[in-house]
């Protein structure tokens, strides 16, 4: 009894922190695409554009839901359900920190761990194909069907590189675990540089992040779905809350590859140096954006963020705060400290994605097949051979 | 009137009864379905049937070696399921249908 | 609670093949036997074949299904006209055949077999992937080389006939 209600506070806690995140993941993506594009993105929408997700939000809500009448019924209301389902569904399986005891009560902080946790997220990737594919054809349309058929064939066309990726730091911690990864990845080298998997395996790192950026159809692989190409592909004949479900689902698994990415490669909550300078990391970082914002705030360049810049200054200051008088409350500090470095990891790599779409122009999808078969899975393949021979030799 | 009380267990034999049933019905499929394509799909039904009743009677073994064989079933349905694809693309580029009736030719 | 989730998953899957025999568009038979698919991995998990279930899920249900669908998109297979004139009397007897057919198969199990023992979820977790893969790669290593000849074999099978005549 006890077991169910520590899961259903974990559940909703985790579930209310992914659907706000993906809500504001699109406000992040919106405001660096456009200062990397040299103007200002939402603005207008409470300060500084924050409550832009919301005002999209009622928008597709309250859209009219407009069904085509050419279209095949049961799939055209299926494939966009799958879609989001099956783009939720991995992380329940990764685990966000360690140990912690609150109240009496010992529990993991994660929802689940598998003892075959990698599999099961390479499952549900696998199966998150058919809600393209069915998307595309239950449409009814050339178009949508050509956007659905490439957009399937890529994403299992790099499902190949992207496993291999994931099989090379395996064989370095011979586990399938994501709790026993990171667990693996703890410690350090000469005293200071971190144990983490991304260190001896930079080449599996960098074909992991390449054929994530396929999978979640990303630039510079998102012909399938760019609005200029194909009439913006397998979505075309989608309006209001199915749209808004293929977007979410779009977004959240990008949040999951990028946590499988930390988990794996990263070393997931471990902190970068050891671990009493380590705490003092988010207390100086915060308390730097507070001074900063405080001083530009004085002198601002908009009239808006005379007002703007000293609240968040304040809010940063007042973060800083309570993170360096955690120390006094133990579990509050583990907790802490493990979701700062987490989330920070993970935004890293979120932020790496978004760069890369204000940065590269897009693939044409022969360059992008070619790119699959001929040179990242060689690479991949090759990545894998040299990591087992390399722990062949140096095994007892 | 003592409380009703189920066991947390489940026969083995019903595995093997699940498996049968799912292999007649791929059977019923295969010998009904003009369709090759459903043909084909009755086949792998009748294929996951018989990697039940492997798995199953890996249970009741303790043995592994049962799961090593429903993984090679599973790699031979790959390979099949490839190359017959492609022999009904080819097919279908001939004769343009896809009903197992009209491709009949060599019939006396 | 193993008898409950088994009931389910039995029941779905039997529901998911009968769909796959009895629906008229090609891509609802395959959407079926994916559903087949998934209440199999669930039921493989059941039984502690925890790797074989990701396996099923990774290779069938998210590999070959997906080839399935693919030519079926690609071909435009339509949903299949009922021109076969069957008697109704004949797919009575038939289907009642059937049934008597899975009756004798089931009373032999039950009688040939009366000791089977029984299945709990998490009794046996014998199915790891360590536990497979030592196999895989010791006793059964020729096996696997072949297969994976047999596959290269596939491959090529198959370029080579859906190739485009140039």
């Amino acid at each position: 009894m006890d077991f169910i209600i520590i899961s259903l506070i974990k559940t909703a806690i985790v579930a209310f922190v992914l659907l706000t995140g993906l809500a504001y993941l699109q406000w992040i993506e919106r405001k660096v695409l456009a200062h990397i594009q040299i103007r200002v993105g939402p603005y207008r929408v409470g300060p500084h554009g924050l409550l832009q997700p919301l005002a999209d939000v009622i928008k597709l809500i309250t859209k009219e839901g407009f069904v085509p009448s050419h279209v095949h019924k049961l799939f055209y209301f299926m494939a966009p359900w799958l879609a989001v389902t099956l783009a939720l569904i991995p992380i329940a399986v990764l685990p966000f920190g360690p140990l912690i005891e609150v109240f009496g009560h010992k529990t993991f902080m994660e929802l689940t761990d598998l003892r075959i946790g990698v599999l099961f997220v390479l499952a549900v990737s696998s199966v998150g194909v058919y809600g393209v594919a069915l998307a595309g054809w239950a449409s009814n349309n050339k178009y949508s069907l050509l956007g659905g058929l490439r957009s399937s064939a890529q994403m299992i066309s790099y499902e190949l590189p992207l496993a291999l990726a994931i099989a090379a730091p395996l064989l370095l911690v011979n586990t399938l675990s994501f709790r026993e990864i990171v667990n693996a990845q703890d410690g350090y080298w000469l005293g200071f540089i971190p144990r983490w998997n991304a260190i001896p395996e930079c080449v599996g790192f960098i074909v992991f992040l390449v054929a994530s950026f396929a999978e979640t159809n990303r630039v510079p692989f998102d012909l399938p779905e760019a609005e200029n190409e194909l009439v913006a592909g397998f979505h075309v004949e989608y309006g209001s809350m199915k749209f808004a479900s293929f977007f979410m689902a779009e977004y959240a698994n990008m949040i999951t590859v990028a946590c499988v990415g930390t988990l794996l490669f990263l070393g997931g909550w471990t902190p970068l140096f050891p671990a009493p300078y380590s705490n003092a990391v988010p207390v100086l970082l915060l308390a730097a954006t507070g001074l900063v914002l405080l001083i530009a705030g004085s002198a601002p360049a908009r009239k808006m963020d005379k007002y703007t810049f000293p609240v968040v200054g304040v809010i940063s200051l007042g973060l800083a705060l309570i993170f360096a008088v955690s120390f006094l409350v133990p579990v509050v500090q583990t907790i802490l400290m493990a979701l700062f470095w987490f989330t920070a990891k993970v935004l890293a790599i979120l932020f790496v994605f978004i760069w890369i779409r204000g940065t590269l122009p897009r693939f044409r999808y022969d360059q992008l097949m070619r790119f699959a078969w001929t040179i990242l899975f060689p690479i991949a393949m090759l990545n894998l051979l040299v990591t087992a021979l390399a722990v062949a030799l140096t095994s007892k | 009137m003592p409380p009703l009380t189920f066991p947390d267990s489940v026969p083995l034999s019903w595995y093997l009864i699940l498996s049968a049933v799912l292999f007649c019905l791929g059977v019923a499929g295969f010998v009904y379905r003009r369709n090759v394509i459903t043909v084909f799909m009755s086949i792998e039904l009748m294929l996951n049937a018989v990697n039940l009743t492997f798995i199953t009677f890996s249970y009741k073994l303790k043995h592994v070696d049962g799961h090593i064989f429903a993984f090679f079933v599973m790699v031979v349905a790959a390979a099949e399921a490839a190359v017959g694809l492609a022999i009904i693309l080819t097919v279908f580029k001939n004769r343009h249908t896809l009903l197992i009736d009209e491709v009949n030719s060599l019939k006396w | 609670m193993t008898p409950f989730f088994f009931f389910i998953l039995a029941g779905f899957a039997v529901f998911c093949a009968i769909s796959l025999v009895s629906q008229t568009h090609p891509i609802a038979s395959a959407l079926s036997l994916v559903g087949v698919m998934g209440a199999l991995a669930v039921l493989y998990l059941q039984l502690g074949a925890e790797f074989l279930a990701a396996a099923q899920m990774i290779v069938y249900a998210g590999a070959i299904m997906v080839l399935f669908v693919f030519v079926i998109m690609l071909l435009n297979a339509g949903a299949e006209q009922e021109a076969r004139r069957v008697s109704r009397l004949a797919r009575f007897v038939g289907m009642f055949m059937m049934a008597a057919l899975l009756g004798i198969i089931s009373f032999t199990i039950q009688g040939q077999f009366p000791n089977m023992g029984s299945v709990t979820f998490g009794a046996w977790v014998g199915g790891t992937a360590q536990e497979v893969g030592m196999l895989l790669f010791t006793t059964y290593l020729l096996p696997f080389e072949i297969t994976s000849i047999l596959i290269l074999i596939a491959i090529v099978g198959a370029i080579v006939l859906a190739r485009r005549e140039v």
